[in-house]
């Protein structure tokens, strides 16, 4: 919890009575958010299930077809990315900037590197044919004998790029505190972007974590 | 006296669990009306009572903001009376989804915009139900095309037709006749045309129609045959015969033009005769009239050849007549 | 401008740009408020258009597809640029702050952009008109919707953005509830609005975010054929029905619940008297808005869904009817030894509780099963829904309006008018809709642009009353324009009824530009007619 100045500080916008109560409502508000976003995975999920319900064989079958070893890959970048985000926040506490913008810009460079090996492995898939609905012609002797296996890729499309422009959305927003914090506009009387960015920030490697298995793992 | 209400709320009760149904609907009416009188009265009543006279001065009005025995009350009578409801519509929907065992199985399937049945003994007919009574049908519906949904009010029934699966609907008619039939999932420009008859036969009467299926048109001549057709087969639906035009361009209008140069909505053109009327009822996508959407479904394999014919013939005949 | 003219936040700061720019709550309810009444406007054309058709069999007026973009945008527009986003945009925007005595909502720059993305989205709906419509119905069912020609992916693009403006529009009022309360607003002090616009946000943030899924599989489904709703390609249509009723059952909350907050605030103040069984209505409020996420089946009952959950569903939403119920006998009680003012705020609450007391009813015989298979998809539908809706959320937002118009404006409408154009309203509704109950038990299927001759007698009656309705609810909204030209002024002190919660009794009408000139104070309950007695400062 921040240690607020009592006085009226530049950020303190002039509805709120004090920081605290800003502080309060911004983090109030930055959970309900993140219930909105788990709410709109939530309903993917709901359709991976049903379709792998519907089609069990060909889902054992089609996830056969992706690269576990660059989704692994991924989840560790993707981990590691949060811990340097938790640390950039602990270090931003206890008022090192240098350090803080350090770990901001480590993060940023996991999330680059995350989206790199999703480009890699999106252009495979593209080149084989092995892309969403109509457009998926891949015949290879190991997919031969699918049952529309483009519900699958749809479904594996539809997730990852969800998450794929989350992640791309969360490095805008890493950029911008790599800014702020540099010119002290964030200091330890004031980090509130900061833990609010996050926050988003660990949602979006959870459900990474939620989006791993599920495509790349269970057979 | 209940008859006469039952008349005037619903079309006639023609399917076994129709009454059921309408008596459910009655408790809840009467159940509806007493709790709507109720809260109309005690409205009108405590409005008027409690007003604010003229010159009277502003007070202080009651503390009273609740009654355990009045609360308990409004929570434990519409519990009782929707507890019933449920049971009763549940109890009922069961008779509804539990198909006899000697049913006669007839397959529904919807297109835009026309119904086709196909019946156990071979034989097809369109937009024409034709079942015995007093004995349980089962219909099994699907869709060639997008969703539309079976709806035969005097049997109480309905029924979504899914293009990707197939849903059951049954009823055991009680009275013969002919009544309406409409699809109640909107399909598209003809939803409100795509209409069809049961007709509800006696049994015996209905064995020898069945036998017949198929064959009894065999020694019309070809006008005939085809003006029976061009409703039968629910040509009416899209093309007008008065040289309006509806879903598709009138026959009249095509008659008139006969030998003459009809464009496509892709800039071609042909002529129209008789080749052109056989392939654009077989093959309708792939000719389109300027001006027209493309949504006629194919009759391949709907219709015979001598039907075919039949319906050249009696388009031919719309022209001569016009002429006179 | 007179002396006694104060600064207030219509006259201070001035300019178009002070407007288009402001973060100002008040002011982004107003442009809320006149968007929402233009598309209410748009959506009621529509609607006699469709009547007059429907007025004899055949098409008389306008072709079968004419007639199928008029019903599908008459319905979008209703739902999604008028009810959903104008409501708690308009009077929930005016009244929230005000209500728990804040300078403004928690997220003023978030307000401003909930109210130009709900612009940018109306946009494409208005570019789909100009386009030449759609003609999906605005449930958008598959497999029709990815094979109509019309504008499906603008309208589900325009729905799609319009639902980001939805969700930042709940996350603002909810964390304005949560933590911007003056001290001593405690929960069961807020004014049941607060809590009626608290539950309809949660439903928005919770629900929203699957319609907006939705949207974007249906636009997939179009632009690359992705299979997951096009039973050509393997998908099912049905389980697109499941996702649009998760989202669209709730959204009937998000539409009633602000209804149920406006009756809640009229029926006491005109009554004089403290509101019957208040932590009842504030729990019920939730509770229902968690009930409705649990009852979206009850829309596919002839889907042919399982037997188990068509019991289910049956089961589950006859729970919603209940705490319902308990909420019409507690505002029928209200008024129990109270002094009741026959005003046009009134009238429209009495003509609410007679409206949506048949809407809710109608409801249960919808929600069995057995009689459900007979009325699913005909006019009994129709009009069940047009009595909640319609005879429900609109004619409680006409009662808002006549109850805090001259809190916002600080003039008074001609009360006379008022009330002869709510009578109008009332007799025109129920003849428009009273019939089609009648047409739908006889067999009537909705969305039919011709019909058969057994019904041309209901229909006509329907059309003819439909006329009388369009035109009362024409001059009710003038009436109330009409008094910003006549500047019947009410003295900016002013607490017309006696209202007394913090926007009648802590600030000037209309309100000073932060609301309150110096924090208020609260002094009593929302609803302490027992208690205090408030003067009525606006005679006649």
């Amino acid at each position: 919890m921040g240690h607020h100045n009592p006085d009226s500080p530049s950020h303190l916008k002039h509805y709120f009575h004090d920081v605290n109560q800003q502080y309060e409502t911004s983090k109030f508000a930055m959970w309900a958010f993140i219930l909105t976003e788990v709410l709109t995975f939530a309903g993917l999920f709901v359709a991976y299930i049903v379709y792998r319900s519907w089609y069990p064989d060909m889902f054992v079958d089609a996830h056969k077809l992706l690269d576990v070893n660059k989704g692994l890959m991924n989840t560790i970048v993707l981990i590691t990315s949060s811990l340097t985000m938790a640390l950039a926040i602990w270090a931003i506490q206890k008022n090192n900037k240098k350090l803080s913008v350090v770990m901001l810009v480590a993060t940023f460079i996991f999330a680059l590197v995350f989206l790199g090996i999703k480009y890699l492995e999106y252009t495979h898939k593209f080149e084989v044919g092995q892309l969403p609905g109509e457009f998926y012609s891949y015949m290879g002797p190991d997919a031969a004998h699918l049952n529309n296996p483009h519900i699958f890729f749809s479904i594996y499309f539809i997730m990852t790029g969800l998450h794929g422009l989350h992640v791309a959305i969360g490095m805008g927003l890493i950029a911008w505190l790599i800014y702020s914090t540099q010119k002290g506009n964030l200091t330890s009387e004031y980090y509130t972007p900061m833990e609010m960015i996050g926050i988003f920030w660990h949602l979006v490697d959870l459900i990474w974590i939620y989006l791993f298995p599920l495509f790349y793992l269970i057979g | 006296m209940l008859d006469r209400l039952t008349e005037f709320f619903f079309p006639k009760q023609v399917s076994t669990f129709a009454s059921d149904i309408d008596n459910l609907y009655f408790f809840i009416f009467y159940s509806s009306v007493a709790l709507f009188v109720i809260v109309v009265f005690g409205m009108i009543y405590l409005s008027i009572k409690y007003r604010h006279r003229k010159g009277e001065e502003l007070k202080l009005t009651s503390s009273k903001d609740h009654s355990n025995l009045l609360e308990s009350m409004f929570f434990i009578i519409p519990l009782i009376l929707v507890s019933i409801t449920f049971v009763w519509g549940i109890r009922s929907y069961l008779k509804m989804v539990i198909v006899p065992d000697d049913a006669i199985e007839i397959k529904v399937t919807g297109q835009s915009w026309f119904w086709t049945f196909d019946y156990p003994d071979g034989g097809t007919t369109l937009n024409e139900l034709v079942v015995p009574s007093n004995k349980p049908v089962k219909l099994v519906l699907s869709s060639k095309d997008v969703l539309h949904s079976f709806f035969i009010p005097v049997m109480r029934s309905k029924m979504d037709c899914l293009p990707n699966r197939y849903n059951v609907m049954w009823f055991d008619a009680t009275k013969e006749g002919v009544y309406d039939i409409f699809c109640t999932e909107y399909c598209g420009t003809g939803h409100s045309q795509m209409g069809a008859k049961v007709i509800v036969m006696q049994p015996a009467q209905y064995e020898e129609w069945a036998s017949e299926l198929g064959s009894e048109d065999d020694d019309l001549p070809l006008d005939e045959l085809g003006a029976k057709l061009y409703t039968k087969k629910a040509c009416n639906t899209c093309h007008t015969l008065d040289g309006s035009a509806l879903v598709g361009p009138s026959y009249l209008q095509t008659s008139q033009m006969w030998g003459q140069e009809r464009v496509f909505d892709d800039g071609t053109s042909t002529v129209i005769d008789d080749n052109y009327i056989r392939s654009s009822i077989l093959e309708p996508m792939t000719q389109i009239v300027a001006g027209y959407q493309g949504v006629m479904p194919t009759y391949q394999g709907l219709l015979s050849d001598r039907e075919l014919d039949a319906l050249i013939a009696f388009l031919k005949t719309l022209n001569e007549d016009s002429q006179i | 401008m007179s002396e006694n003219t104060k600064q207030n936040y219509l006259n201070h700061p001035k300019g178009i740009m002070s407007w288009l720019l402001t973060l100002d709550h008040k002011r982004i309810g107003l442009m809320y408020l006149f968007s929402g009444i233009l598309f209410f406007f748009l959506g009621g054309l529509l609607a006699l258009v469709m009547r007059f058709e429907l007025a004899a069999p055949g098409n008389d007026i306008i072709s079968n597809e004419v007639y199928n973009n008029a019903y599908t945008l008459h319905g979008a527009i209703m739902i999604f640029l008028f009810i959903i986003p104008a409501i708690p945009g308009a009077l929930g925007n005016i009244l929230l702050p005000l209500m728990v005595g804040a300078k403004d909502v928690a997220f003023p720059r978030l307000n401003l952009a909930s109210f130009y993305i709900y612009s940018f989205g109306a946009l494409f709906a208005m570019y789909t008109i100009i386009n030449g419509g759609v003609d999906t119905g605005w449930t958008f069912y598959t497999p029709y919707s990815t094979q109509s020609t019309s504008n499906v992916v603008p309208m589900t693009l325009g729905i799609f953005i319009i639902g980001f403006s939805s969700i930042l529009t709940g996350l603002n009022f909810i964390a304005t509830v949560h933590k911007m309360r003056i001290p001593g607003l405690t929960w069961y002090k807020l004014p049941l609005f607060v809590w009626a616009l608290y539950g309809t946000s949660l439903v928005q943030i919770t629900a929203t975010p699957v319609l907006a899924i939705t949207m974007v599989l249906l636009m997939l489904e179009r632009f690359l054929g992705i299979g997951i709703f096009d039973p050509a390609l393997g998908g099912d249509p049905v389980l697109y029905q499941h996702f649009f009723w998760f989202y669209s059952h709730p959204a009937v909350y998000i539409m009633i619940l602000p209804a149920f907050g406006i009756i809640s605030e009229i029926i006491p103040v005109h009554s004089r008297k403290k509101i019957w069984g208040y932590k009842f209505i504030a729990y019920s409020t939730l509770s229902i808005a968690f009930i409705g996420f649990l009852v979206w089946g009850h829309h596919m009952f002839t889907s042919g869904q399982s037997v188990f959950s068509q019991i289910v569903f049956s089961f589950i939403t006859y729970f919603v009817g209940i705490p319902t119920g308990v909420k019409i006998f507690s505002w029928i009680l209200t008024m129990y030894k109270g002094q009741v003012s026959f005003t046009p705020p009134m009238f429209y609450a009495l003509a609410f509780l007679f409206l949506f007391t048949i809407g809710g009813l109608t409801g249960i015989f919808l929600g069995a099963v057995a009689l459900d298979i007979h009325l699913h998809d005909t006019y009994f539908v129709v009009a069940h829904f047009h009595y909640v809706m319609q005879g429900g959320t609109i004619v409680a937002f006409l009662g808002g309006l006549h109850h805090w118009w001259p809190k916002s404006f600080g003039v008074m409408y001609n009360q006379t008018i008022a009330n002869i154009a709510a009578l109008g309203v009332f007799i025109g509704f129920n003849g428009t809709f009273f019939p089609q109950f009648l047409l739908g038990l006889r067999g009537m299927p909705r969305r039919y642009a011709t019909y058969d001759e057994q019904f041309v007698e209901l229909h006509s009656y329907s059309t003819f009353w439909s006329g009388i309705l369009g035109i009362s609810i024409f001059i009710a909204v003038m009436n109330l324009f009409w008094s910003f030209i006549k500047k019947n002024k009410v003295d900016p002190g002013s607490n017309p009824w006696g209202g007394m919660t913090l926007e009648w009794t802590h600030t000037s009408s209309p309100p000073h530009p932060h609301n309150f000139e110096e924090e208020p104070v609260l002094q009593h309950g929302p609803y302490d007619y027992d208690k205090v007695i408030v003067e009525k400062t606006y005679k006649k």
